[in-house]
């Protein structure tokens, strides 16, 4: 194994790990926040009908993160993880309480029983969507590491930068929740997704470019990697990256258009949010890079021993492939539009 | 390091986990069940395993999906509150916890849906193939969770670096180490028992109430052949785990048994207050010389008492009385269910009667088991988190009591809303008993069309070919 470089590729399967559970996760998170919108308890119904076989599959793919983080990086893990202890706690009791909702709503029987668990859906979903964010704008601002410990404080990652980019992530699944129910509803519920859409991908565009510009003030590390200083851009560099944002301005642009009017395929929304998902995450892999503790701890120093990465790599080179085959086999046999009063007919 | 987080730290852990394993005990024995149900459902094509099936499938649904959220919490606590433990033992048990998620929770969390959605998208072998799925997937996760575990009670093929951090030197030694294989099995039959004991005290509830039909007749004479079968397993599984720790791990015997001298002819004690101030046991009730044989040892082998740990041991009262209360607990059902297999034979099972009035309470006698047997097992292996290796005051996040304090606070309001739901939701589907006349489907959009409880209303007339019914 000396002559792969191990870290190098865990890093890269963690990335894709946390990209699976944006985009999957994401669109469950986001209907659950828009089922706060729904006109009437049939709509909020179909909402949950198009995530409900799949929404534990996609939550799983936050464990894989957090347990292939432990795996793969534990000194990483050891310092990410008590630094954000208070949004790590509110997410989990967001999404604790949106996925019992999942049934619950279905067993209370009394009215305010059900309003409570309906409630507890949609704000579980808002929270858990905001606390991520929060989490993620406090790892790009990086923490305070003393030795092999974390040795900031409780609220350290309590800045308006966080708030922004928590903001941003819930718009940002909101749009992938709408892809998602343009592709499983049709009429009525469609354009309603349709129209939130348009908001979200409004929201979507200012959020990622105000998120950017202030990623490039964090540390002059990070404008170093994009080629760009105080006086002049560097060519050579910023040539290479500029795509990344004018694709994302592209499938904004062309999303846009599908969002204006019915789209010709149903499936391309959801695309195309997952596509500018993507070129944000690849402006924040460029940002980043090699750091896994930004700024601080780079991916060799934060890695288990070899033999550990390569005893689970076996696993997951065989795994991986397996479990994205048989969860498409899933999407595939719950394929087509749901309907009300009747589960999945084709 | 401050005491108090480290004290609150451990409050959490213990309760966050206690509160996560009645789930996966559940739902563990539940998928096998449902498992059986569809297949003898398949085989015999008797109505009656189909609707146990329906009717087990909607609680099944509901301790899954609390078993899945917190168990998401478990695997961020490592981190949160534990990361100089997670520092240290990364390089070990990461890659156990990884295979865990890799082979086991995706399989669980995807071919769920098709098992609680899917019975009418899908044929009759492929659904009854997912159940099974969800339920192998069970197993596995307990796998690789309980040899994590079992390698921090008794470690091996590892070695420690310069910085005091562990890495595997032999990756099948760390898996199969030495307290693994009887805890593996202790653990799947506990699950089993445990499952086996709540479907006995709903049939037994459902006889009392007079609701009983074909499938409570069913479901009851399924529990009592399950446990009268898994019970005295289930004690020489417990047998085997004892003289394990007594092999490797003699401070947690000599703490579960309370001995507190160190000599030979043992006694065992049936009731004591183990003291540790004054080092001895009050009000003792034993039986002087049985100690030696119920270990399994010669009269005459010396064993090690506490006093010969002293500040090494774990708190001797916790551990001796979780011991009996499991003990106590397993004796519990082991009689009942002789007690409900001579009722059986007699042909009184289905007349209500103190059995049934006995049977409903002890359906809690599994969990409590399973949840004292774990304390006996945790405790036990206190001062330390690796056992020998790495002691839990230095295994704590740089956390503060205020912090601590807060998410112990949360967990507990959150999970007791939830608790206090789910099981009242689970409660009355067990309780309801089974409706003669399969339910109209629900039109009125106040079911989800696909939710469990739409799904499993349509499910009574599938629209897959229905199998010729021969039992009714
Ligand atoms: C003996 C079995 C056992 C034990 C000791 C544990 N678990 Fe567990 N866990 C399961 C058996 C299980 C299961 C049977 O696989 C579950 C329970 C019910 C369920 O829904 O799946 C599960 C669910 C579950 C999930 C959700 C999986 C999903 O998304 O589908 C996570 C992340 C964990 N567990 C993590 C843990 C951790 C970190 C533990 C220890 C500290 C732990 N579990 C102890
Ligand atoms: C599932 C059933 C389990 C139960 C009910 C349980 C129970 C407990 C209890 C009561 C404690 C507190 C002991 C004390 O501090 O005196 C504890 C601690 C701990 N257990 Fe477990 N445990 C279980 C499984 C596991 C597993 C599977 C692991 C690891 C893979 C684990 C790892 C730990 C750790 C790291 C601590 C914290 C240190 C400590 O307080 O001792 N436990 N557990
Ligand atoms: C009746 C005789 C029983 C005996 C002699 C027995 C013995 C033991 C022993 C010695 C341990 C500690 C193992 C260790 O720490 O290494 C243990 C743990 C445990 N017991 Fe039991 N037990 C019995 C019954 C039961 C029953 C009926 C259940 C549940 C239905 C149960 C569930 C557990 C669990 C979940 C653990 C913790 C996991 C483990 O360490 O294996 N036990 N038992």
């Amino acid at each position: 194994m000396d002559a792969l470089d191990l870290p190098l590729i865990w890093s890269g399967l963690i990335a894709v790990a946390v990209m699976l559970y944006v985009c999957l996760d994401g669109f469950d998170l986001g209907i659950g926040i828009l089922t706060a919108f729904a006109r009437s308890d049939t709509e909020r119904n179909m909402m949950t009908a198009t995530i409900e076989p799949f929404w534990d599959g996609n939550e799983t793919w936050l464990v894989l993160g957090g347990g292939g983080l432990f795996a793969a990086f534990p000194l990483a893990y050891a310092i990410i993880m008590p630094a954000f202890y208070l949004p790590i706690l509110v997410m989990l009791a967001a999404l604790i309480f949106r996925g019992v909702a999942f049934e619950f709503r279905h067993k209370a029987v009394r009215e305010p029983t059900r309003r409570f668990w309906n409630g507890a859906f949609a704000y579980g979903s808002l929270v858990a969507a905001f606390s991520q964010g929060i989490i993620l704008g406090g790892y790009i601002q990086g923490m305070t590491v003393e030795g092999r410990d974390f040795a900031g404080s409780a609220f350290d990652w309590f800045t308006p930068f966080s708030i922004l980019v928590g903001l941003s992530l819930v718009v940002g699944y909101v749009l992938l929740g709408v892809g998602w129910l343009i592709l499983k509803t049709e009429g009525d519920l469609q354009d309603f997704a349709r129209k939130w859409g348009r908001r979200s991908l409004i929201g979507v565009v200012i959020g990622m470019a105000m998120v950017s510009l202030a990623t490039l003030s964090i540390d002059p590390k990070v404008t170093q990697h994009w080629g760009i200083s105080m006086s002049a851009i560097d060519m050579s560099k910023a040539v290479f990256l500029l795509p990344i944002p004018l694709i994302s301005g592209a499938l904004m642009f062309w999303l846009w258009r599908d969002l204006k009017t019915k789209p010709r395929y149903d499936w391309r929304p959801y695309l195309l949010s997952v596509g500018i998902f993507a070129t944000g995450f690849a402006g924040l892999a460029v940002s980043l890079f090699p750091y896994l503790v930004p700024f601080q701890v780079d991916i060799w120093d934060a890695a288990a021993r070899d033999n550990a990465l390569a005893f689970l790599l076996v696993g997951a080179v065989v795994m991986l492939p397996t479990i994205l085959l048989y969860t498409a086999y899933v999407h595939k046999l719950f394929w087509g539009k749901v309907k009300e009063g009747d589960g999945y007919h084709g | 390091m401050d005491f108090d987080a480290l004290l609150l730290s451990r409050l959490q852990f213990a309760f966050v986990i206690a509160f996560h394993i009645l789930f996966p005990a559940f739902t563990i024995g539940l998928a096998a069940f449902l498992a059986v149900c569809e297949g003898m459902w398949l085989k015999t094509g008797k109505e009656v395993y189909k609707r146990l099936y329906l009717h087990w499938v909607k609680i099944f649904a509901l301790a899954f999906a609390m078993g899945v959220v917190s168990g998401v919490v478990m695997s961020y606590q490592f981190g949160t509150n534990w990361a100089k433990f997670a520092d240290m033992t990364g390089d070990v048990l990461g890659p156990l916890l990884g295979y865990e998620v890799l082979t086991a929770f995706f399989l669980e969390a995807t071919f769920l849906g098709v098992m609680l959605f899917g019975w009418k998208r899908v044929g009759k072998g492929l659904h009854f193939a997912s159940t099974c799925i969800v339920a192998a997937g069970t197993s596995v996760s307990a796998f690789w969770i309980l040899s994590a575990n079992s390698w921090m009670q008794t470690p091996q093929g590892f070695a420690v670096d310069e910085n005091g951090r562990f890495y595997a030197t032999d990756w099948m030694e760390v898996i199969f180490n030495p307290s693994f294989p009887s805890r593996y099995v202790h653990m799947m039959l506990a699950a089993f028992i445990t499952t086996a004991a709540v479907i006995l005290a709903a049939g037994a509830w459902q006889t009392l109430r007079k609701h009983d039909q074909k499938p409570t007749r069913l479901q009851m004479r399924m529990a009592i052949g399950t446990l009268l079968v898994l019970m005295p397993m289930q004690i020489v599984a417990g047998h085997w785990s004892g003289e394990v720790a007594h092999h490797h791990q003699p401070a947690k015997i000599a703490a579960m048994e309370g001995w507190w001298e160190t000599k030979s002819h043992q006694d065992t004690i049936l009731f004591a207050i183990p003291d540790e101030t004054t080092r001895t046991n009050k009000f003792e009730v034993a039986i002087p010389g049985l100690g030696n044989k119920v270990m399994g040892l010669p009269d005459e082998e010396v064993i090690k008492g506490l006093n010969d740990f002293e500040g090494e041991h774990p708190p001797v009262f916790i551990v001796f009385w979780a011991f009996r209360i499991m003990v106590g607990a397993g004796l519990g059902i082991l009689v009942l269910a002789i007690w409900g297999a001579v009722k059986w034979r007699r042909k009184t099972l289905d007349k209500p009667g103190l059995f049934h009035w006995l049977a409903v309470p002890a359906g809690s006698l599994g969990f409590i088991a399973v949840i004292t047997g774990w304390i006996v097992a945790e405790v036990g292996r206190q001062p330390f988190t690796v056992y020998g290796h790495l002691r839990t005051a230095d295994s704590l996040s740089p956390v503060t009591t205020g912090q601590v304090a807060t998410s112990l606070l949360v967990f507990i309001i959150v999970y007791a809303i939830i608790f206090t739901a789910g099981v009242i939701y689970m409660m009355r589907i067990a309780t309801s008993g089974f409706n003669d006349k399969p339910a109209a489907p629900v039109k009125d959009g106040r079911r989800a069309p696909g939710s469990p409880l739409g799904a499993v209303t349509d499910m009574a007339e599938p629209e897959n070919k229905p199998v010729k019914d021969r039992s009714e």
